[in-house]
C-alpha cells in the first residue's frame, strides 16, 4: 500500500471556553487506511474528526488534507491555503453522522443527487446513475423513492453513507456511525463500512464497536484526556494493552458487552 | 316565506359587503407569507443592520394595537403631510405589515427549530449558506410554521372588520347598517354565516397544504 499522507494534523489544540478538548494532537493518516478511534466519552474523539472538516475551528496547530493547509491557527509557518483550495480540499472529505442527518423532505434519491448536482455541477442524469450505483453498494436499490422517515435506523445510516459516497470523497469521516442504532441494526452498517475498507477507502471511524476496530481497522487510535495515548495495529493494541488507562477502558467495554 | 323574501332583498348589499371584505383580504394577505419567509430568512442570516431593523419592525408592529396602527396611517399621516388618497391601499398595507410581523416571528422560530445536524450535513456536502437555507432549512420550517400561520390568516379575515374606520362598506359594516335601518338581527346572522364559510375555506386550504407538507412523514 502506498504511504502517501492523506491527512496530517500537527499540534492541534482545541478548547471550548475553559474546557480543553484537544491538546497538542499529532496524527498522520495514509491513503487507503482505515483508522478506528476509540476511547472514553469526552476524550475528544468526535472533536478531532470535526476539526478535520472544519465543523469545529482549532485554536492552535494546522491541518492538511492532501497537502493543502485547510486550517491553521497560531502557525505563521503554515498559513491557510486560498479559500478556493480549502474548499476543494474539504470537498474531498465526506462525513457520516451519528444522527444520520438525512434531509427528511427529500427522497433517498434526492438526498443522494442534491450535492453532486448543485455543488459538483454533475449533470442530473449522470448523478442519478452514480446514486443508483452507490445505493446498490449499500444494498438499498429498492429504496430510491422512499422518504427517510420510512426507513429503519440502519437503512438511514446506509443511505447517509451512500450520500457521502456519491460525492466521490477521498476520505470519509465516521462520527459514531452506529451509536444511535438498535443493536440488531449495527451489523448491516458495519458490513457496509467493512466493504469500503476492503476497497481501500480512506476512513476514520470514531466507534465504540471493539469487534469492528479489531477486525477491520489498520490502526487503532486510543484517545484519553485530550490526546492520543496509543496508535497501534489492532492485533497489538488488543492483545497487549500497554497502558493502564487502555486496559481499564477495554475491561469496562468488555464487561459492558460481555 | 316573509323572512326569505327579506333576506333576498338585503342579499345584494350583503354580497357587496362580502366582496369588499374579500377584496381587502386578498390584498392584505397575498404578500404576507412570501414577505414573512423573506424577512425570517434575513433575520436568521442577514447582515446585522438588517436584522436589527427587522427586530424593531416585528417588535413595534406586534407590540401595538392594529386599530391604532390603522388610525395612525389613515388619520395621523395626513397631519404630517403624508396624504395618500387611496385609503383602501393604505389599510391593506397596514393589515399586511401587521400580519407579516407575526408570521415572520413564526417562521423565524420554525427556522431555528430545524435540527443543527441539517446545517452540518449541508456544510460537509459543500452547500453554500444561501443554498442550505433555501433548499434544506426553509422547506422544513414551512412545514413547522404552517399550523400557526393558518391561525394568523384566519385572524386576518376577522381583522377586516376594522376597515370600518375608512368607512368602507365591508361585510361587517353592511350588516350593521342594514340591521340599524330595519331593526332586525338577520343581517348579523348572515354575516356570521358568511365569515364562517370564508374561514372554513381557509382551514380547508391550509389543511391541503399541511397534508402536502406532511407527505414525507
Amino acid at each position: 500500500m502506498s504511504q502517501e499522507v492523506m491527512i496530517k494534523l500537527v499540534d492541534i489544540d482545541k478548547s471550548y471556553g475553559e474546557v480543553q478538548v484537544l491538546k497538542g494532537v499529532n496524527l498522520e493518516v495514509m491513503r487507503g487506511q482505515t483508522i478506528s478511534i476509540i476511547g472514553p466519552s469526552g476524550s475528544g474523539k468526535s472533536t478531532l474528526l470535526r476539526c478535520i472538516n472544519k465543523l469545529e475551528a482549532i485554536n492552535s496547530g494546522y491541518i492538511e488534507i492532501e497537502g493543502i493547509t485547510v486550517a491553521s491557527a497560531n502557525c505563521p509557518d503554515h498559513p491557510m491555503a486560498s479559500a478556493a483550495q480549502v474548499k476543494s480540499a474539504l470537498g474531498k472529505t465526506g462525513m457520516v453522522f451519528q444522527s444520520f442527518n438525512l434531509f427528511p423532505h427529500m427522497t433517498v434519491m434526492q438526498n443522494l443527487i442534491e450535492a453532486p448536482v448543485h455543488v459538483k455541477k454533475i449533470p442530473k442524469a449522470q448523478a442519478i446513475e452514480i446514486a443508483k450505483e452507490k445505493l446498490a453498494e449499500v444494498g438499498l436499490s429498492d429504496k430510491a423513492d422512499a422518504y427517510p422517515s420510512k426507513l429503519s435506523g440502519g437503512q438511514k445510516q446506509r443511505v447517509a453513507i451512500a450520500r457521502a459516497l456519491a460525492m466521490s470523497p477521498d476520505v470519509i469521516l465516521f462520527d459514531e456511525p452506529t451509536s444511535a442504532l438498535d443493536p440488531e441494526l449495527i451489523g448491516e452498517v458495519l458490513d457496509v463500512i467493512k466493504g469500503l475498507a476492503e476497497q481501500h477507502m480512506t476512513m476514520m471511524v470514531v466507534t465504540h464497536e471493539m469487534g469492528f476496530a479489531k477486525e477491520v481497522s489498520d490502526r487503532v487510535i486510543f484517545m484519553d484526556n485530550c490526546n492520543i495515548v496509543a496508535d497501534r495495529p489492532p492485533q497489538e493494541f488488543f492483545s497487549d494493552p500497554d497502558h493502564p488507562r487502555i486496559k481499564a477502558f477495554l475491561d469496562k467495554m468488555l464487561t459492558k458487552h460481555g | 316565506m316573509e323572512l326569505f323574501n327579506y333576506i333576498l332583498t338585503i342579499m345584494p348589499m350583503m354580497l357587496t359587503g362580502l366582496v369588499t371584505t374579500l377584496h381587502m383580504y386578498f390584498w392584505s394577505a397575498i404578500f404576507v407569507i412570501p414577505l414573512a419567509i423573506f424577512f425570517a430568512f434575513l433575520k436568521v442570516s442577514g447582515p446585522r443592520p438588517i436584522r436589527w431593523i427587522l427586530n424593531v419592525y416585528t417588535w413595534a408592529w406586534r407590540g401595538t394595537p392594529l386599530l391604532l396602527q390603522l388610525m395612525v396611517a389613515i388619520f395621523g399621516l395626513p397631519t404630517i403631510g403624508i396624504n395618500i388618497s387611496n385609503k383602501f391601499a393604505v389599510a391593506a398595507v397596514v393589515f399586511c405589515l401587521n400580519n407579516t410581523a407575526y408570521v415572520t416571528e413564526i417562521m423565524r422560530s420554525a427556522i431555528e427549530s430545524v435540527d443543527k445536524g441539517q446545517y452540518e450535513a449541508c456544510q460537509v456536502l459543500g452547500f453554500s449558506r444561501v443554498w442550505t437555507i433555501l433548499r434544506v432549512i426553509i422547506p422544513q420550517s414551512i412545514r413547522i410554521a404552517l399550523p400557526p400561520t393558518c391561525s394568523m390568516m384566519i385572524n386576518l379575515i376577522k381583522d377586516m372588520a376594522l376597515v370600518n374606520i375608512i368607512s368602507l362598506m365591508d361585510l361587517t359594516r353592511s350588516a350593521y347598517i342594514i340591521s340599524n335601518r330595519d331593526s332586525t338581527i338577520s343581517p348579523y346572522v348572515i354575516a356570521f354565516i358568511m365569515f364562517l364559510l370564508i374561514t372554513s375555506v381557509l382551514i380547508k386550504l391550509f389543511g391541503v397544504l399541511e397534508k402536502r407538507a406532511m407527505r414525507y412523514d
